[in-house]
């Protein structure tokens, strides 16, 4: 940190970190020094402007009825375990190691792309309020397919993880049930001490993943200015480290003061939510309703290095299943809606469905 | 435009920057600024915007920050100051610039800090004895600024307590007595709601410019950052005019600086 800049003096002088990261497999750099690191979901890394960054807390506010912050977590941690990064996971089940076998597998690189085959099909029709989703497709520039690592990669959320990925690093899984924050405090930084930033070397990015912290069956849930501090100096830490980490926490479960505190903390705030299943209106509103599992929400993202903030062309934006296993994140595309049907809708969405600002108050 | 070289924010935190030699473009000293924000819009940018008008090359060449950073390391305010024209780095080897990297205050390793108490004690022994050094070394000339960035993890330093931590910033508070500015960043939305909104008005009560920023009622937007409320309750400095002034703008942030500009003055 402070060690890097004591020595410059002068405006102008060379980034000794921008050398040697682009040849680290996972980690790319991006504007103003920072170094990122894939979030697992390729769509994700497209709308966060190239990934998380190094050094960053991303925190995750829960639906406090599905598990979709899951989704989250097992492409993050398993794209991490690709990347040979070490990783460690935290989580209130009793046996955290378990949902490592739940990780999903890359696809295979002939079905790499599956979304090609669905525009590929009606490419002769195309309405103009989806001219969006389109213009994007066509302009994938960075992916990176011809390195044989890529930075991030498609999975196949029905096939598990395979052995070989397992082997040889450093995983390391945390039951937060029994713990206090101390022991939990003491795991994490000894974790990021193998990964703290050594001089001018980045050797490779490290992940934490901490589920649910706030949860009840934790012995430290009513413990609500101990957990913020275990936050701050988390965030201290990861700042001072190569790594990630990414918490994800049931905010309904702390008071909105507590809840702001956290979500202040965070670095990239997310936050996730189901949608019901049998929601007529909604069905009728969004088109590709069938396929969506529930609405993702960015409401901050990292500004590390820079006081300009990220402002995205949506802020919200609908999970979908695609073909049932791989994970994709969509701008919302509202139906064109007739004058008496969307009377009631017709104050938050505007017609042209590119500067919504997803401020979707369902 | 562009050439003027101070602009609405600027005007409404009292910073002149002309070029005559009684006014400086640092913040008017004894004044104590509360800047307040909210998860959507961050309030840092005035942080930096001050910190570079007292390190500018206009200001005295006797004023001196000292800056208590809760939230980030020194090379990410070094790289944003770098970008606004600001050597933070060539600052602090001037002794202009004193920064207190207190990322992990209150988290000692072992034990997640049983001496709560202490360590506020501890930091403000610490920026005392800077002020101190300051003011001996360059007499009574020197203006020096005191940023806090940002109070609400102080209140996490300190467990909760709000009396501890309001106390330490009362005692940073009475170095304004002699002659510092005092700045503070701190989150309004956190104080919302239920009874816990004392916090924020005692401090309110106790700032003389008051900041507000805010994210637009209309949502996003790539031109308008957010708005800015500003609030000058006026010194007891007879010299200016300026009795509790409200103020109204809009920000765009950009890597070289912050653009304020009147709602829909702006194509």
């Amino acid at each position: 940190m402070a060690t890097t800049t004591k020595a410059r003096t002068s405006s102008f002088s060379r980034n000794p970190l921008a050398g040697p990261t682009s040849q680290v497999p996972g980690l790319k750099p991006g504007p103003n020094g920072a170094v990122f690191l894939s979030s697992g979901i390729p769509d994700l890394d497209r709308i966060l402007g190239g990934g998380f960054s190094l050094g960053s807390l991303i925190m995750v506010m829960e639906d406090p009825e599905a598990p979709h912050h899951m989704l989250l977590l097992r492409n993050f941690m398993a794209q991490g375990l690709i990347h040979n990064q070490p990783l460690l996971y935290a989580s209130p089940s009793k046996d955290p190691k378990g949902f490592l076998g739940t990780l999903p597998n890359p696809m295979s690189p002939k079905e790499d792309r599956p979304r090609d085959h669905g525009t590929d099909q009606d490419k002769d029709l195309r309405i103009a309020w989806q001219y969006k989703k389109y213009a994007r497709e066509n302009q994938q520039g960075y992916d990176i397919r011809d390195s044989k690592l890529e930075y991030c990669n498609n999975f196949d959320l029905r096939k598990p993880l395979e052995r070989q990925h397992f082997g040889g690093k450093h995983i390391d899984c945390v039951s937060t049930q029994a713990l206090t924050l101390d022991v939990i405090h003491q795991r994490c930084s000894t974790f990021l001490a193998q990964s703290s930033r050594s001089g001018s070397s980045i050797s490779c990015g490290g992940r934490i993943a901490i589920q649910s912290f706030c949860a009840p069956q934790c012995g430290y849930s009513d413990k609500d200015w101990d957990m913020l501090a275990f936050i701050k100096s988390l965030k201290g830490m990861v700042r001072a480290s190569n790594a990630v980490a990414i918490v994800t926490f049931p905010h309904s479960l702390l008071s909105s003061s507590f809840s702001k505190r956290w979500q202040h903390l965070a670095d990239t705030l997310l936050s996730v939510k189901a949608i019901p299943d049998e929601d007529k209106e909604l069905a009728q509103l969004l088109t590709g309703y069938q396929e969506m599992v529930g609405f993702l929400s960015i409401h901050k993202v990292a500004r590390i290095n820079t006081q300009v903030p990220v402002v995205l062309e949506a802020s919200t934006f609908s999970i979908k299943l695609h073909k049932r296993r791989s994970l994709v994140l969509e701008c919302l595309n509202q139906a064109p809606i007739d004058g008496s049907s969307g009377a009631s809708y017709g104050t938050s969405s505007s017609c042209s469905a590119s500067t919504k600002q997803g401020s979707l108050d369902f | 435009m562009e050439g003027r070289s101070s602009n609405l924010l600027d005007e409404a935190l009292g910073i002149f920057n002309e070029s005559s030699s009684s006014s400086s473009s640092s913040l008017p000293s004894g004044s104590c600024v509360l800047i307040e924000d909210s998860v959507e819009t961050s309030g840092a940018f005035v942080i930096h915007h001050i910190l570079k008008r007292t390190l500018s090359p206009h200001s005295s060449s006797s004023a001196a920050v000292v800056f208590v950073s809760l939230s980030h390391p020194f090379s990410h305010y070094d790289r944003i100051l770098r970008k606004l024209g600001c050597n933070l780095a060539s600052h602090r080897e001037n002794g202009r610039f004193f920064f207190f990297d207190m990322l992990m205050l209150g988290c000692t390793d072992q034990s997640m800090g049983n001496l709560h108490n202490g360590v506020l004690i501890e930091l403000y022994g610490k920026i005392q004895k800077v002020v101190e050094d300051i003011i001996s070394s360059g007499g009574n000339s020197k203006c020096i600024t005191i940023i806090l960035d940002d109070f609400s993890l102080i209140e996490v330093a300190a467990k909760g307590s709000f009396n501890h931590s309001f106390d330490f910033l009362r005692y940073c508070y009475t170095l304004t007595s002699e002659g510092c500015s005092l700045v503070i960043l701190n989150h309004e939305d956190i104080y919302f709601g239920e009874e816990s909104s004392t916090p924020i008005l005692q401090m309110e009560y106790l700032a003389n410019i008051l900041i507000k920023a805010e994210p637009l009622a209309t949502g996003l937007a790539t031109d308008v950052h957010g708005q800015l409320t500003i609030l000058n309750k006026g010194m007891h400095d007879k010299t200016r005019s300026s009795t509790n002034k409200v103020q109204n703008f809009h920000f765009k942030l950009k890597e070289n600086g912050v653009e304020c500009f009147f709602p829909g003055t702006r194509a």
